[in-house]
């Protein structure tokens, strides 16, 4: 991408992958055998972050997929735009909107601001198509001119009051003709100021009159049961520059600029989607580094980052409030989290930092299994649908997992501060609300009574073929000098997967690296969301001229679920074999926190025996030891 | 920026815009020589542009792009 962009970006999307164009075209030429699996192959298209001319070119398919939409073949909707000015250039975008929601829409605009000939004439083109949703749309110009006559502010009151009752007599019109819900967009305020901060004491001031309709828009909409697109809301917050174009306006009539009109279609598909029940009802985050900063499994309740004190600690509990709002609205909160149960959720129950307490999480899950399986999990003890979760995390392998395994859910991609995700929530309309009943007030407590625990068959999820996709380099070998102040530190700060849980310092780390048949072995793994530094650390010694001891064995949690430990375990076994070993020793010793490495050695194919203190010893035999498949490509840096 | 990248950048523009990669650009290049390069094509053209290099055309400008040598030359001198 060149230069900066100038229109709001729908940031919350991941971007287009390299193949994206090449899967467009395809679906343009698709001979559409099955209906289907062509739709959700343009549905899946949608969910990325396009510019107008991408979103243009996806139409283009979607328009052909509409054409040759067998009856009922998805939910559907029939939009009209009714509108002042040019809105043609807008159909794309609502109707790309309305895709990434899975929703069929096709579309009607009148001949160029002939909306109410069209609403009086029974035989228009507008009964024709039958619309099931009208969006009104008029102009700042057009609004702008009302004012004109006005000599007093008690005029202008009374202009703006007839020009809203003007708006209230067509969606009278359309709901009772036609049997449309409405959407009405608030009046862009586009237009400068002739008076300045006092603009609003000039009676026949354009700009002064576009805020007085806003203003009288939101109560009669709320009256008639209309909703609201509030553009002047969005431009108030991105910037007039990001909305309006003098070059489209002037050239086109286009009052919305053309790069603008992703999100303008987003913004109504999304009223689209909650008029037909489909918003998100549940918030499910994740913990460490999402909800608080740090690890809660390797920093413990009293290194977490949360609450006053440092920036990034406010900036976490101003998520957690916001999570709260949400909650007050009637959207459930959730976690799942990769940790051990009891170790999650001691920061809501212990922690005075925390705003989110362990009641205000309706259901809460932690416990070592992969996120998709665990948010399944979550929908079914809700009894929702998958499609009612939005999926919170910092983790970019964690979101692309579950996009993948789990297309239904929403997992906005998040900006790298955290202070950003509030904003990257609200700007993503994830919850999109029409009207706040008593039922949305109790929900989260509903729900709450109604959690159930039963256990379930899981589907599926193709984590193997995900964890190929990651193309992981596994790089391990000897740390030099410069690596060893981080090598001690991970020996150091790591609880959770830590077989042995030995603290070292750094001169004890370069004792281990100095001393003669023994091996002091670093591990970083890149993938293709990046390089994830160093990630684990193995030590070990010939006991004997048979066997190898591993001393050591830690890795951070954040590869947990990756096959980075089986890898670990061929690259051990190489070592031992070339010490001349013919079998691996492995030691788990217990702590509070390191109960998730229990059974490792087991699972890796130790014979273990389990002592009184709960200590396992196990015995790997290299002679029978066939390597660990992983999808994991090792490199040795040494041999 | 040259006036070489700028018709890099417009080489995929006009490829999303018309859904063709076979269009051959040149300064002499115009809208009688592309099938569908209507007003609404020519405003797309203009506003991908825009967005691409990150720059906003005067209306002078848009009034006097009569062939893409018009519209490089004026990105050319936004750019710099």
């Amino acid at each position: 991408m060149v230069g900066m962009t100038s229109s709001p970006e729908l940031y919350w999307l991941p971007r287009q992958p390299p193949d994206w164009r090449q899967r467009v075209g395809a679906l343009i030429d698709d001979p559409v055998e099955n209906w289907s699996a062509s739709w959700a192959e343009a549905v899946a298209l949608a969910k990325f972050r396009l510019s107008f001319s991408a979103t243009n070119a996806l139409d283009v398919a979607a328009r052909r997929l509409l054409s040759l939409r067998p009856e009922r073949a998805a939910p559907s909707c029939r939009l009209a735009a009714l509108s002042s000015s040019t809105s043609a250039h807008l159909a794309a975008g609502i109707r790309v909107g309305a895709l990434r929601r899975g929703i069929a829409l096709e579309m009607y605009e009148p001949p160029y601001g002939q909306y109410r000939q069209d609403l009086a004439d029974p035989r228009s083109g507008l009964y024709a198509f039958d619309p099931t949703i009208a969006l009104f749309a008029f102009d700042a110009v057009f609004v702008a001119a009302h004012a004109l006559g006005a000599t007093t502010i008690a005029d202008a009151n009374r202009l703006a009051d007839e020009l809203v009752n003007s708006f209230r007599a067509l969606w009278t019109t359309a709901i009772n003709r036609l049997g449309v819900s409405i959407i009405q967009q608030t009046v862009m305020p586009r237009l400068p100021c002739s008076g300045g901060n006092n603009e609003h004491r000039l009676p026949a001031s354009g700009a002064a009159f576009i805020s007085r309709v806003n203003q009288r828009l939101r109560e009669a909409c709320d009256e008639a049961g209309v909703d609201l697109l509030s553009l002047d809301a969005w431009v108030a917050q991105d910037g007039i520059e990001h909305w309006f174009s003098s070059g489209s306006w002037y050239g086109a009539k286009q009052e919305i600029a053309l790069p603008a009109s992703p999100m303008y279609g987003d913004l109504a598909a999304r009223l689209i989607a909650a008029r037909q029940g489909r918003s998100a009802k549940c918030c499910v985050f994740d913990l460490d580094n999402t909800l608080w900063g740090g690890v809660i499994g390797d920093d413990g309740l009293d290194k977490i980052v949360i609450g006053a004190g440092s920036a990034a600690g406010e900036a976490f509990l101003n998520l957690q409030h916001y999570a709260l709002d949400l909650r007050r609205r009637g959207v459930i909160l959730a976690v799942c989290s990769k940790n051990d149960e009891a170790i999650a959720i001691e920061p809501f129950e212990s922690h005075p930092e925390m705003a989110l307490k362990r009641q205000d999480v309706t259901c809460f899950v932690a416990n070592w299994h992969d996120k998709p399986r665990n948010l399944q999990t979550i929908a079914q003890r809700l009894n929702i649908g998958l499609d009612a979760l939005v999926f919170i995390d910092d983790n970019p392998f964690e979101r692309e997992l579950v996009r993948q395994s789990l297309p239904e859910i929403f997992v906005p991609e998040l900006p790298d501060d955290p202070s950003l995700f509030p904003r990257c929530l609200s700007d993503a309309g994830c919850f999109e609300m029409i009207a706040l009943t008593d039922e949305d007030v109790r929900r989260a407590a509903v729900y709450a009574e109604n959690a159930r625990r039963d256990s379930f068959k899981n589907e599926t999820v193709d984590l193997k073929a995900y964890l190929v996709g990651l193309n992981m380099v596994l790089r391990w070998g000897r740390p030099a000098e410069l690596d060893v102040a981080r090598v001690t530190q991970l020996i150091n700060k790591t609880n959770q997967f830590n077989l042995t849980t030995r603290r070292l310092n750094e001169s004890d780390v370069r004792a281990a690296m100095a001393a003669p048949r023994a091996a002091v072995l670093q591990f970083r793994l890149v993938d293709r969301f990046g390089d994830n530094g160093l990630i684990a650390v193995a030590i070990g010694h010939m006991i004997d001229d048979a066997n190898f001891m591993i001393d050591d064995w830690l890795m951070s949690c954040r590869v947990f679920g990756r096959q980075v430990e089986d890898a670990m375990l061929n690259v051990l076994a190489a070592v031992a074999r070339a010490m001349g070993a013919n079998q691996l020793n492995g030691m788990y010793r217990p702590t509070e926190r390191n109960g998730m490495v229990a059974d490792l050695l087991a699972r890796l194919g130790f014979t273990t025996q389990k002592a009184s203190n709960g200590v396992v010893t196990g015995v790997l035999n290299l002679a029978y030891f066939d390597e660990r498949q992983t999808a994991i490509c090792v490199e040795g840096e040494f041999s | 920026m040259e006036e070489a990248a700028i018709y890099g950048i417009l080489q995929e523009i006009f490829a999303e815009v018309f859904l063709r990669d076979d269009i051959s650009l040149a300064a002499s290049l115009s809208a009688r020589d592309v099938a569908g390069w209507d007003s609404i094509k020519q405003i797309e053209i203009i506003m991908a542009t825009e967005q691409r290099l990150g720059i906003r055309f005067t209306s002078k400008e848009i009034d006097d792009f009569h062939c893409l040598g018009d519209l490089v030359a004026a990105a050319a001198r936004h750019v710099k």
